[in-house]
């Protein structure tokens, strides 16, 4: 961490976005598709709220138990990409690196220059406040999904589990509200990535170049690095 | 408590989702009269060019391999000595609510008098049984959560003899595979040996201390606190122990065949 290996410093800036980031990406944008078409579809059968149904044109699976195939085939392309991605997440620092920390302070003064037109979209590498916020929240999200819809499936094989949240009905609508509430992510990210297209260029060819941290604090030859970002 | 959802059916019965999903054929056809006569929306283009890649032979065939798999992964995972929740008395619901592929006005009730329970397959002693004969056995109560793949629950109230008892009782070979029902009206459904042979499988004769009625599956039907609503087969008419899989009346329609919960 301190005092630099010659390892490190060795190591070539990288991409923004990784290869195997990229893959995870698509494929969990696949996976949540797939997942929230066909979830849609089994809600359409006994519905929560008595004014909500999904279009038909929006489900997926024209039949209930069509729309319970692809969710339980879903489920597993969600669940595998998703614990690859918080290994990679983890293991890599990239969580730690463009996630943390988040102060409150920040998110205010973000939220403050979000409604006065002064973010600044020129430097991708750098989340701001309500990135990292969102970022790390939907994460959140997608677990408490994924830990709910396996006590929505085993409610008795995990009853321990789902005994944490309560009864069935309530499990399946915790369930629902992370599903909204990935929605919602989904719009506005997708929203602000063709506002800035360069961002959603990125995700497909990797984006800017960025200093591997451990070689930036070595103060490391990283000159063909022109985007590097450090404080 | 489970929350209801507006039902095209009349209001003054129990709702039935089963029978909703059987006439969406009927619904549908008339859905799509209307569409055409509307706007030209999407859900209209996709009716008319039947683009729902889930039909699909192949997407089929696909996602069904893959509904097995989950199938040995449900078993896998199964729990043969681990109980479900109980509840108390006060909490049962009555009556309990109705599932069946039909509309409960088409339930066709069985003569309990003339009613026999035959048993095939891997048994020694294959006489059949009477009700009355049934009534004599060790009766289990089992206040247990009934889920529906649709997403309702409800709690009821189920007695009756043990399943691991019965099937002890008349010699059935309980390391085979399946054990299969054979039910009034074309149903059939089967489950797994370690389901059958969980604490909580009986062969239910009576609701809240009554005997079953008609709808619910008189005079025998199958409940266990281990698998989705739509495995308890009702009207049950004959029990066969087998070593061969065959698919059952919901998994001919695509729905899991394991459906453990």
């Amino acid at each position: 961490m301190s005092t630099a290996t010659p390892k490190t410093t060795v190591r070539k800036e990288k991409l923004l976005h990784p290869l195997p980031l990229r893959i995870m990406h698509w494929v969990n944008a696949l996976a949540i598709f797939i997942m929230i078409g066909s979830g849609w579809r089994i809600y359409n059968d006994d519905v929560i709220f008595g004014w909500l149904h999904f279009p038909d044109a929006l489900v997926i699976g024209k039949w209930a138990q069509y729309g319970l195939q692809w969710h339980f085939f879903g489920m597993w392309i969600l669940v595998i990409n998703g614990l690859c991605y918080l290994t990679y997440g983890i293991v890599t620092g990239r969580f730690r690196h463009k996630l943390l920390p988040i102060s409150p302070r920040d998110v205010i003064a973000t939220v403050r220059d979000a409604l006065h037109f002064r973010l600044s979209h020129d430097d991708l590498t750098v989340y701001n406040a309500v990135q990292k916020t969102l970022y790390l929240g939907v994460i959140l999200v997608g677990i408490l999904i994924v830990i709910t819809g396996l006590c929505l499936w085993k409610p008795i094989q995990f009853s321990e589990l789902a005994g944490l949240f309560g009864s069935f009905q309530i499990i399946r609508l915790i369930h629902f509200l992370c599903m909204s509430a990935i929605v919602g992510f989904v719009l506005v990210h997708v929203s602000l990535a063709l506002l800035v297209p360069q961002s959603l260029l990125a995700m497909l060819t990797g984006g800017p170049t960025v200093g591997d941290v451990l070689a930036v604090e070595a103060a490391a030859p990283v000159p063909e690095s022109p985007t590097e970002t450090t404080p | 408590m489970f929350i209801r959802k507006p039902s095209i059916l009349p209001p003054d019965k129990p709702v039935d989702r089963d029978a909703i999903r059987q006439s969406r054929a009927v619904l549908e056809h008339f859905n799509r009269r209307k569409l055409l006569r509307g706007a030209l929306s999407l859900s209209a283009l996709t009716l008319l060019t039947g683009c729902d890649v889930s039909e699909e032979d192949s997407v089929q065939k696909a996602l069904r391999a893959v509904s097995s798999w989950n199938d040995g992964v449900q078993a896998a995972i199964f729990r043969s000595d681990h109980l479900a929740p109980t509840f108390s008395p006060s909490q049962v619901v009555k009556p309990p609510r109705f599932n069946a592929y039909y509309d409960i006005d088409h339930v066709k009730p069985i003569d309990g008098a003339t009613w026999k329970l035959e048993l095939a397959g891997l048994i020694k002693d294959k006489r059949p049984w009477t009700a009355q004969q049934i009534y004599q056995l060790p009766e289990q109560e089992l206040i247990i959560r009934h889920i529906c793949v649709e997403g309702w629950d409800y709690i009821g109230q189920w007695s009756g003899p043990n399943l691991r008892a019965f099937l002890t009782r008349v010699g059935a070979d309980l390391t085979a595979k399946y054990v299969y029902f054979i039910c009034n009206d074309n149903f059939t459904e089967s489950i797994d040996m370690a389901s059958a042979l969980h604490p909580q499988t009986i062969l239910a004769t009576k609701y809240a201390g009554d005997f079953i009625a008609d709808p619910f599956g008189y005079p025998l039907r199958l409940r266990t606190s281990t698998k989705l609503g739509y495995k308890n087969a009702k009207w049950i008419k004959a029990v066969e122990v087998t070593n061969t899989f065959r698919e059952t009346f919901w998994s001919k329609q695509g729905e899991n065949w394991f459906a453990g919960i």
